[in-house]
């Protein structure tokens, strides 16, 4: 195969990345761009195996079919809740590819032909010191990110006095120990670069709390795109480049999108320390009104129109099946019923949508924040079930809250707001929500999930 | 063709991953947010193509530790590419229009 040939085929694969990505523009495109994703890795794949350089088969094959066969049984068993956890998984792999391939092109230059008589060239010195760091911390960090969200260690923010200034050196001791090694091919120094920059990886991680893991899982997506493109550059492969500068910029808009959605800005949650496990319960007194089952089915059956605003404690209940199945006895009692979903409902972006379409929600009953909220004057039931901070009005008139600002459903415009909830306690950010003591609400105790299918019997 | 030649790979190099991030920040803005896990999911999945690296560290005839670690990349990129893109399709087989 000629180097033409191979860089138009490397084209192709990358357009068809390109019409992957664009497929999710909409659910029916969708699966259709998967399939583009598919036949551009194949085309990658193929096209490299056809390179002169390739001779021996053997680990190659060994390789993808062992690594083959166990994503595919991990993607096949893995429960829908733990997607946070799956993604941050695979996300810590592409950066320890990315890591190994840099160590492979410093120990032997001359397949990659990045080298000129032994000496590794300086643009590719530079771009594989800058794949391999971002490689290293992409590894580190979603490991750290991993075990915060499949709770093998606390979401609280870990903080000790001085962490800022101390991360900052190791930074710059990077860059430096990057500089070092550009000038002289050091291996050694190498070497150190990588460890510092895998013990950075921890320690950026570290000081962000569990409220903050949707943005933290985006903010490492991007860092993996970029540790890609990095080590594009090294290779001078056109694909690898198209790959890591769609997937970084994808990761980018999305860490935007989540802090939006919580009105908190990039840098404060990388600096952290916001979000952890609440034990300073605000205990309230405040008179409200609970209801029971048959209360709750007496009122959503004479409503004409019903929004549910499904939190994250809807999935950890296990409820959306119930959800679904109470949805679907009211639609043929000829109630509306919509599902309004915050940006931060779930524990990644989209979340909260991919739990409801896997409890057979269609995707058009399902709407955002922006197209929903002014419904909520105009609907007979905003049913609020596991979420609280993002319904919390607090957010618009205490300009001291910590989650002010944030973008929030307006369920107390609805005539009646059901609230779901085990008790009065506040959310993540610790505050009292003043919708549980409104006249037009009524507080249903219990586990979500018992409460539901309890509403469903009475209906 | 001349001025071609005369081109550093670098600038070439620069030119598609400039014009890529501008692609890549209009098609993703056009996701729709409830497709955002799989974009994510999918994403990680095209992402290892970085494979193609480990592939060509893999694949010389005589052994050596960097043949060791290509090999190892190889296994690691292949259980994104298939996970990544099952999961995808699993996640996309559950979004069903209203009957």
């Amino acid at each position: 195969m000629t180097a033409n040939l191979a860089a138009i085929l490397y084209l192709i694969a990358g357009v068809c990345f390109i019409m992957a990505l664009r497929g999710l523009s909409s659910p029916a495109s969708a699966r259709a761009g998967n399939i583009f994703g598919i036949v551009g890795m194949v085309i990658a794949i193929g096209t490299t195996l056809a390179q002169p350089g390739i001779e021996d088969y053997l680990w190659i094959v060994v390789g993808i079919v062992v690594g083959g066969l166990a994503g595919t049984v991990i993607a096949l068993k893995i429960q829908m809740t733990a997607m946070p956890q799956l993604v941050a998984a695979f996300h810590s792999l592409v950066g320890l590819a990315a890591v190994l391939v840099a160590a492979s092109a410093l120990l032997a230059p001359d397949i990659f032909h990045i080298a000129v008589e032994g000496k590794i060239k300086l643009v590719s010195r530079i771009e594989m010191s800058i794949g391999m760091v971002i490689g290293a911390i992409t590894f580190t960090g979603s490991i750290i990110a991993f075990a915060k969200l499949q709770e093998l260690m606390t979401g609280s923010p870990l903080v000790f006095p001085g962490q800022r200034l101390f991360n900052l050196s190791v930074a710059l001791v990077i860059v430096a120990l990057a500089v070092v090694f550009c000038i002289d091919q050091s291996p050694t120094v190498f070497w150190i670069m990588t460890a510092l920059a895998l013990v950075f990886g921890v320690l950026i991680i570290i000081p962000i709390g569990g409220a903050d893991m949707p943005v933290v899982i985006s903010m490492l997506n991007s860092y993996s795109g970029w540790a890609a493109a990095g080590i594009g550059f090294t290779l001078e492969n056109t694909v690898l480049i198209i790959v890591g500068a769609l997937v970084g910029s994808s990761g980018a808009i999305l860490s935007y999108i989540m802090c939006k959605g919580m009105n908190r800005s990039f840098i404060s949650v990388i600096l952290g320390g916001f979000g952890g496990e609440n034990s300073a319960a605000v205990k309230s007194d405040k008179p409200h009104k609970a209801g029971s089952a048959d209360d709750a089915a007496f009122i959503l059956s004479n409503a004409g129109s019903v929004i549910i605003v499904p939190g994250y404690g809807l999935a950890v209940a296990q409820a959306q099946h119930a959800v679904q199945e109470m949805a679907e006895l009211l639609t043929k009692q000829g109630v509306r019923v919509r599902y309004a979903i915050h940006p931060v409902a779930g524990r990644m972006p989209g979340h909260m949508n991919v739990l409801l379409a896997e409890a057979s929600v269609p995707y058009d009953d399902v709407f955002e924040l922006d197209e929903i909220n002014s419904d909520f004057s105009s609907t007979d039931v905003a049913f609020v079930i596991g979420a609280n901070d993002v319904v919390n009005p607090v957010a618009k008139t205490d300009p001291q809250s910590p989650i002010a600002g944030m973008p929030i459903l307006d369920v107390e415009n609805g005539k009646t707001v059901l609230f779901v909830k085990r008790s009065l306690s506040p959310g993540y950010a610790g505050i009292d929500n003043p919708v549980f003591y409104n006249s037009n609400t009524m507080m249903l105790f219990g586990d979500a999930k018992k409460m539901v299918e309890a509403i469903v019997k009475a209906l | 063709m001349e001025i071609v030649m005369d081109i550093h790979p670098l600038v070439i190099a620069v030119t598609v991953f400039v014009l890529a991030v501008f692609v890549g920040y209009y098609v993703v803005w056009s996701v729709t947010p409830a497709l955002h896990t799989p974009l994510m999911s999918v994403t990680n999945a095209i992402s290892s193509v970085i494979i193609v690296g480990a592939l060509i560290a893999a694949a010389p005839m005589e052994g050596s530790i960097a043949k060791i670690i290509g090999g190892v990349a190889v296994g690691l990129a292949a259980v994104n590419i298939f996970g990544g893109f099952t999961v995808t399709q699993r996640m996309l087989q559950m979004y069903k229009k209203k009957k």
